[in-house]
Formats: C-alpha cells, structure tokens, sequence
C-alpha cells in the first residue's frame, strides 16, 4: 500500500506535526485545502503544542486559516440563537446535528471544523410548524420547482434547505437521519427520546454519543460524494477517541448500533477510521460486529472506500480513483431509494427539471 | 537571489510547461504552470526582475493555465486558470490566457491571505508614506497609479490590492504589473514611452486590456512595507482642474469596508484595522482630468503643502 497522504498522516499521528519539512508542508497544505482541512489542521498544531515548529512560511497559512475557523465559530453561534429565537414558540427543544451540535456540544471535532448548513432535527408532525416559524423568521426554501419539493417532501428524510434572505445561512430541517425511502429505518423517535442537553440548558440538544457516531457513519457511508469524506472520517475518529474513554461507550455502541438497524454504517465506520486514522476501536468490538459484510464485498468496499475517502487531491488519488467515486455514488443513490423509484428521479432530473443558469 | 531575467525566454517556457515556475511577488510565492505560449511570452516580459523562489520548497500557491479540453482543443480555443484542482473562473478565450493569470494570482491573494485587510486599491509610496487609491473599475486608478509610479517618483506597492497588516497597521507591497483598459492603454504608452507594456488583448470582459511593467525599483523593494499616508479616492472627469475634496473619516471608513474582499471575515480585526487606518490616513476626493497636474498635485500632497 501506498504511504498515506501528508493530511492523513497528520491526523493520524499529530506529534508528527512538528516533524514535517518545508517540501512536505507544501503538500500537506495543498491537501488540507482540498480537504477543507486547514483551519483543523490549525487547532490540531496548537493542541499538540507545536505551533512553533512549524516553518515560518507554512505558518502563515495555518494563521490566515485559523481566521475562517474562528470567523465559522461566531456565525454558527450567532445562527443557533437566531434559530432558537425563530422556533421559540413551539415548544421543542432544539436538536443540533451533525457540525452544529459539535460546535455547541464542544465536542472533539469542533475547533476548526467548517460546514455550510445547520442541520436541525424536528418530529415528523411538527414540520409544518417549524418551516411556518422559520419562514416568519426569513428563511426561504430556494428550491421552487414542483419535483423538487415533492421528491423532498414524500421521499427525503428533510425539508427541501432553507436559507435566510438576508445572511444567506442554511439550515436543514431532518425528521428522521434516512430517506423515506431507504431500507433501513433507524427510529427518530429513539434518536430524539435519546438526545442530551449541552450544559444545563435544556432546551438544546445534541444526540447521545453512541447516536453521535452512529448519525455521523450513516451520513459518511450512505452519502454517494466522498468531496468532504476526509473531513466527515475524522469527525468519527474524534468523537470515538473522545467517548471512547467514558465507561460503558464501548459496550454500547455496537447494542445501539442494532437497535437503530445501523451495524453495518457502524462497521464500516470503526473499520476505515481504524485503518486510516488508526482510531483505538478495541479488539472484541471490531471483532464481534454484526454489520460485517461477506468477504467479497467486503474485498470490493475496502477497494473503493480506501481510494474515496482520501482527499480528492492529484496527491492523493490514482488510476482507479475516479471509478470508485463513480461507484459510490451509485451505491449511494441505490441505498437511499428502491431501485424503480432511483430510476425515475434519475430520468427526472436529467431530463425534465429546468435547467438553472448554473447548470448551463 | 536568482532573478528570472538570468532564464532564457525559452528556459521560462520549459520551466512553466514541466515543473512550473516559482516566482517571488513581495511575501508570495507562486507556482505557475502552463503550456501555453502567450503566458510564457508575458511572465518573461513583465516579471524579468523578479525573484525566483526554490524549486521544490514551498509555493503559497499552486496554479496553472491551460487550454480547455475536449473539441475546444479544435474549435475556439479556451483557456482554464486552476488553483491546485479547483478552477473558481469559467474558461476564456485563449488569447486572455495572460490577463487571466493576473485576475488569477490576484484572486489567491484575496481569497486566502487573512494576514491583512485587503481591499481593492492601488497603492503607491513616497518618503515612507504611502497613498491609498481606492476605486471601482473605471475611475481611473490604474493609470493614475501607472503614471506615479513611472514619471512621479512614486514607489509602486500594489495596482489591484491594498494589504494592511493587521498587527502594525502598514502596507505590505505586492509590486506585480499595472493592468490598464481601453483608452488608458494608449494614454499611458504616450506618457510613459520608455515603459514596458505586454501585448493588447482585446474583447474580455473589461474591454482591451494591457499590462505595464512594475518599475525595477519597485519589484527590489518588495519586502519593505510603508507606513499609511493618505487615502485618495480617484476619480477621472473630462475637462476638471485636478482637486482635492476632504472626505470625513467615517465616510472613508465605509466606502473602504465596501471595497473589502475580507472585512467580514476578519471580525473584530477588520474593524479594528481599518478604524487605525482611517485615523491615520486623511482621506480625499480626488477629481482630474490632465496627469500632470494630478501628479504635480500628488508631490504637493507627499511634500506635507496639502
């Protein structure tokens, strides 16, 4: 095998930080950008302490982006309170995922973490609800076509996303963490009855950690497009070092993983984070899991996982690269829709929704 | 330091088309790569005096220009300017491959450099202190800043770019060439003849376009920054006597904060930075119509009579 990518590598051993020469910063910058990377890759030198090892030249730009970093962490705070502000009256909590709720949880993969839109979850019954309140509040679906609303409306796990007139911030509305239309079905209600308040205040909420990691693996590996999947492998990677020293993790998340029928993202999860980042998943865990796949297809998903979740740098990628992205992008679309359903929306999109000016 | 002009125009070329060619602007450096002639003929042309940076070091950006591909290989050639996999233009015609490069570098500078408050501006020094001429397109900025810097003494910082350091409140010089549009390209070749000019292009965007080469003298000061003097909002109106008007602090304030490419981004720094820099710098309308009363004005202004 290949060494790994500088980035990779970074992650994965960060007291090599303070190791790296100029030539090799070079890269590993050009692969942190790619990866949208660079403002972690900041927090991660200054945690570990070797923020002055680091050459002068490659420093700066490890500077220029601990400044989106900390640009990224006012606006995802001053959104939560305007959010909260907006759904005040309805009498849910409101419950982060995902980027947000580790923003606001404090959780291991927050400093430094980058994403474009607040994903919120809601019970099903309440979405019209909320969508009233948010739109009163000025966020605006952008998504006016017909099809579209309906593909998101009968068949999605959302609302089509929203975003505010005026700051142009994004939110995702979730009911549930899989399409409608998927197989799997993990129970909302499960998740929600679950979620723990950030601090004392109750009314924000954030998944369990067992959920945590389970909604982070669902969303990584039933995603077709891998642009982000560094980033989104780390996330797991983190929060795995960081629950996985509180008593009882462990032994949990594998019953909770079947309890929400996600073994298999879950597998998936601990393996490539385990083989990339080398997270400490013990023995008796990766060993005992139900999700494992038969060994051929395990065989075919190393083949395209080990190649899509490294950054889509010319660094980083080979003859075979672009295949397996190709690949998994079907195998995403397949998961998240029956096949006769998959084929109409295909045919929908590529051949009756208008054409908007960027598509041109 | 190895200049590029110690390259033979053929070696720029091999160097742009395999391997790229690390060039030195004030605090950047640059991987340029390109197989296409136009670009090789202008870097060796306007960037003579520059440094070059080592080869396989460190590069703070990482960019080529090639021709599009596809049946574009065959029909109206284009050209596609890359930032190291992410290409933020959409192609143009070939023949801009040059003008694209600049936009290009321009665009790496004030997409990723959060080190100072950038804004858009040409900036230009005399006795330590430098004038700001902030603008929008079509003022005439760029031929004000072209003319000071070639027959005003003036030291050239930047055309495009202002950068104040968010530490020290100073300019930080960015010396690459002048870019001049339309009418001013002729103007300019008239009053500035020993001048070096790259080859018209015609039809982008902007109408024709044209660079003028960075004076030497500019291009080796690079790495000196320069205190903040005045700020000078241009503006070319036919047949005025070239004026000065005073512009209040604030109102200078605001009309920068809106030709800012990072002032949100920077928060509180941004703020922080521009309040000290209007502070320290009086800021000024300026109308003109003949460039030599603006530059005599200009030398009145740097000798401390305005």
């Amino acid at each position: 095998m290949k060494p790994l990518p500088l980035i990779v590598q970074a992650f994965r051993d960060p007291p090599r930080i303070a190791a790296f020469s100029l030539a090799e910063w070079d890269l590993l910058l050009r692969q942190a950008a790619v990866a949208n990377l660079g403002a972690a890759l900041f927090y991660l030198a200054e945690q570990e302490g070797v923020l002055a090892a680091v050459p002068a030249q490659a420093r700066a730009h490890l500077d220029w982006s601990r400044v989106r970093g900390e640009r990224h962490r006012q606006a995802v705070r001053f959104e939560v309170r305007e959010i909260r502000r907006a759904l005040a009256g309805l009498g849910l909590p409101l419950i982060l995922m995902k980027g947000a709720a580790y923003a606001a949880a404090a959780r291991a993969p927050a400093p430094g973490r980058l994403f474009s839109d607040i994903d919120i979850m809601v019970p099903k019954e309440r979405l019209g609800d909320v969508e009233a309140a948010l739109m009163l509040h000025g966020w605006a679906s952008g998504h006016t076509d017909a099809y579209d609303q309906r593909y998101y409306r009968e068949w999605m796990h959302e609302l089509p996303p929203m975003q505010h007139i005026k700051r142009q911030s994004l939110i995702d509305v979730h009911h549930a963490i899989l399409p409608e239309t998927a197989a799997d079905r993990p129970d909302p209600h499960k998740l929600r009855a679950a979620t723990v308040a950030v601090g004392d205040d109750e009314g924000l909420r954030v998944f369990a950690p067992a959920d945590m990691v389970l909604h982070s693996a669902v969303h990584l590996f039933y995603d077709g497009e891998f642009g982000k999947g560094l980033r989104d492998l780390i996330d797991i990677h983190r929060l795995l070092l960081e629950f996985g020293r509180e008593p009882g993790f462990w032994a949990a998340l594998p019953r909770r993983a079947a309890e929400l029928e996600l073994a298999r993202p879950l597998f998936y999860a601990l393996r490539y984070s385990a083989r990339l980042l080398g997270t400490p998943v013990p023995d008796e865990v990766m060993a005992g899991q139900a999700g494992r796949p038969p060994a051929p297809l395990l065989a075919l998903m190393d083949a395209l996982f080990l190649r899509a979740l490294l950054p889509m740098h010319a660094s980083c990628t080979g003859r075979l690269s672009g295949t397996a992205r190709f690949l998994l992008y079907l195998r995403g679309n397949w998961l998240r829709m029956p096949p006769l359903l998959l084929a109409r929306h295909l045919f929908h999109k590529a051949f009756i929704s208008p054409r908007t000016q960027q598509d041109a | 330091m190895t200049l590029l002009s110690s390259l033979s125009r053929d070696e720029v070329g091999r160097r742009l088309h395999h391997g790229g060619l690390r060039l030195q602007t004030g605090e950047f450096t640059f991987r340029i790569q390109s197989g296409i002639p136009s670009v090789a003929e202008g870097i060796s042309l306007l960037y003579a005096d520059y440094p070059l940076a080592p080869q396989d070091q460190f590069a703070d950006f990482h960019v080529s220009l090639q021709s599009a591909g596809g049946v574009r290989r065959w029909w109206r050639r284009q050209v596609l300017f890359d930032n190291d996999g992410h290409a933020p233009f959409k192609p143009l015609p070939l023949a801009q491959a040059f003008p694209m490069l600049e936009w290009g570098l321009n665009f790496c500078v004030s997409n990723r450099v959060n080190g100072y408050l950038i804004f858009h501006a040409a900036v230009v020094e005399k006795g330590g202190r430098t004038a700001i001429l902030p603008a929008p397109s079509g003022s005439g900025k760029s031929t004000l800043c072209a003319a000071l810097v070639s027959r005003g003494g003036w030291r050239l910082l930047s055309d495009e770019l202002a950068l104040v350091r968010l530490d020290t409140g100073e300019l930080t010089p960015l010396p690459r060439p002048v870019s001049l549009k339309n009418a001013s390209i002729g103007i300019m070749r008239g009053y500035a003849p020993d001048a070096v000019f790259s080859r018209e292009v015609h039809d982008t965007v902007k109408g024709s376009v044209a660079h003028m080469k960075a004076p030497a003298a500019s291009v080796a000061r690079a790495r000196e920054p320069a205190r903040p003097g005045w700020i000078v909002f241009p503006q070319y109106q036919v047949g005025t006597v070239a004026t000065l008007t005073p512009v209040a602090p604030a109102e200078a304030f605001m009309r920068l904060a809106g030709n800012a490419f990072n002032y949100d981004l920077l928060g509180a720094a941004g703020f922080d930075t521009l309040g000290r820099l209007t502070d320290a710098a009086p800021a000024h309308e300026f109308t003109y119509s003949s460039l030599d009363e603006a530059l005599a004005l200009f030398s009145r202004l740097a000798a401390g009579e305005l």
